[in-house]
């Protein structure tokens, strides 16, 4: 199934206000919606027999910088059954005093606990709903997210110098 | 060496002086019950640096390679090489590999269990200085000797086996040169500055 008819499917289900933007000249077509309904779109993929999403194949986090003040989850979708992608973004209010968050998907698919884990301890979004939200890769008592623009890494470490 | 002092097999003390033992001791009958006579350092010395036991442990891609040096091979087994599931156990520990931060806690912990003496080859850039990850790997400790004392470095990245049996034979030439003796010339010099 093709870009178009996917997101006609997103439009008439869970209504055209959801959707935010869409990228569809890119090798990867994606669409932006609204995480206020991220969890609806999701569940819809997931069940619509004819999308049939079973499969979320990563979920990435981006930076953009504080001179943008915008942060972006991607969800890469797979439907195993049909041989379908699709590609979701949502974006997030790069908040200073709080972390940004969005909603988790664990609920859908078992497998977005670690790449939500992940994307937390990268970039510190934090994932409303998720069972377990830790840091996965860095310890526990890390100072920080590495992958923000403006990180800047601890000067010791438990009494170990960082800097080369 | 060995040969002139198997002559005196027919006595029952045999003298050796001023070396190592050699493993070629065992191979020539020398009588019945022999007696050696030898230095502490050289006899102690010598059992430990041909029974190195590492912790069979392995913590990035230079593992691999120490691996490889383990199999039939390389064969580490003829120098008195292989590895201990526990740090009890273990004469020397191989860090073969990135020191992440998070590793970095547990490997000390490993250090500090392991009985003296003990002995560290640093294996691989990423172990000696960071390697790849020294100038953005925020993650990874920039050398092992800052969390623990190293004998060798291993120079490599990765090391090749060779390269690691080198390592040994150089922690071998350091073990040799050990002494328990109680360094006395240098408490008397100590001794005597004091005194002026
Ligand atoms: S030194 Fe090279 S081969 Fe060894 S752990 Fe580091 S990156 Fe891997």
């Amino acid at each position: 199934m093709q870009f178009e008819e996917i997101k006609n499917i997103i439009s008439d289900k869970i209504g055209s206000s959801a959707i935010i933007k869409e990228d569809a000249a890119q090798l990867q077509p994606q669409l932006t919606v609204d995480q206020k309904f991220l969890l609806s779109i999701c569940r819809e993929l997931h069940v619509n027999p004819s999308l049939y999403f079973d499969y979320l194949s990563c979920i990435t986090g981006i930076d953009n910088g504080p001179e943008k003040g915008t942060m972006e989850v991607i969800y890469h979708l797979y439907s195993i059954p049909f041989n379908h992608h699709f590609i979701l973004k949502v974006e997030l209010q790069r908040t200073i005093d709080a972390l940004p968050s969005a909603p988790s998907v664990t609920s859908i698919w078992k497998t977005a606990d670690w790449h939500e884990r992940e994307v937390y301890d990268m970039f510190g979004i934090k994932f409303e709903g998720h069972p377990d939200l830790r840091r996965i890769l860095l310890p526990a008592d890390w100072e920080g997210y590495p992958l923000r623009k403006d990180y800047k890494q601890q000067e010791y470490y438990h009494g170990i110098k960082v800097e080369y | 060496m060995m040969n002139d002092e198997s002559k005196l097999s027919s006595h029952s003390l045999l003298v050796i002086r001023n070396s190592t033992l050699e493993m070629s001791l065992l191979d020539t009958k020398f009588g019945q019950g022999g007696i050696i006579i030898t230095g502490v350092d050289e006899v102690i010395n010598w059992a430990r640096l041909s029974s190195l036991w590492p912790m069979g442990f392995g913590i990035a891609c230079c593992a691999i390679e120490m691996m490889s040096t383990y199999t039939s091979g390389y064969d580490l087994d003829r120098f008195g090489i292989f590895p201990r599931p526990s740090p009890r156990q273990s004469d020397v520990m191989i860090v073969a590999g990135t020191v992440t931060f998070k590793m970095a806690d547990r490997i000390k912990r490993l250090y500090e269990q392991m009985a003296e003496p003990r002995y560290v080859v640093s294996m691989g850039s990423c172990s000696n200085c960071g390697g790849p990850y020294w100038q953005h790997g925020y993650h990874v400790v920039k050398g092992v000797d800052r969390i623990i004392p190293v004998d060798v470095y291993v120079p490599g990245c990765p090391p090749r086996p060779e390269t690691l049996i080198g390592g040994f034979l150089k922690l071998q030439e350091k073990i040799r040169k050990e002494s328990l003796v109680e360094p006395k010339a240098i408490e008397k010099l100590m001794q005597k500055k004091t005194e002026v």
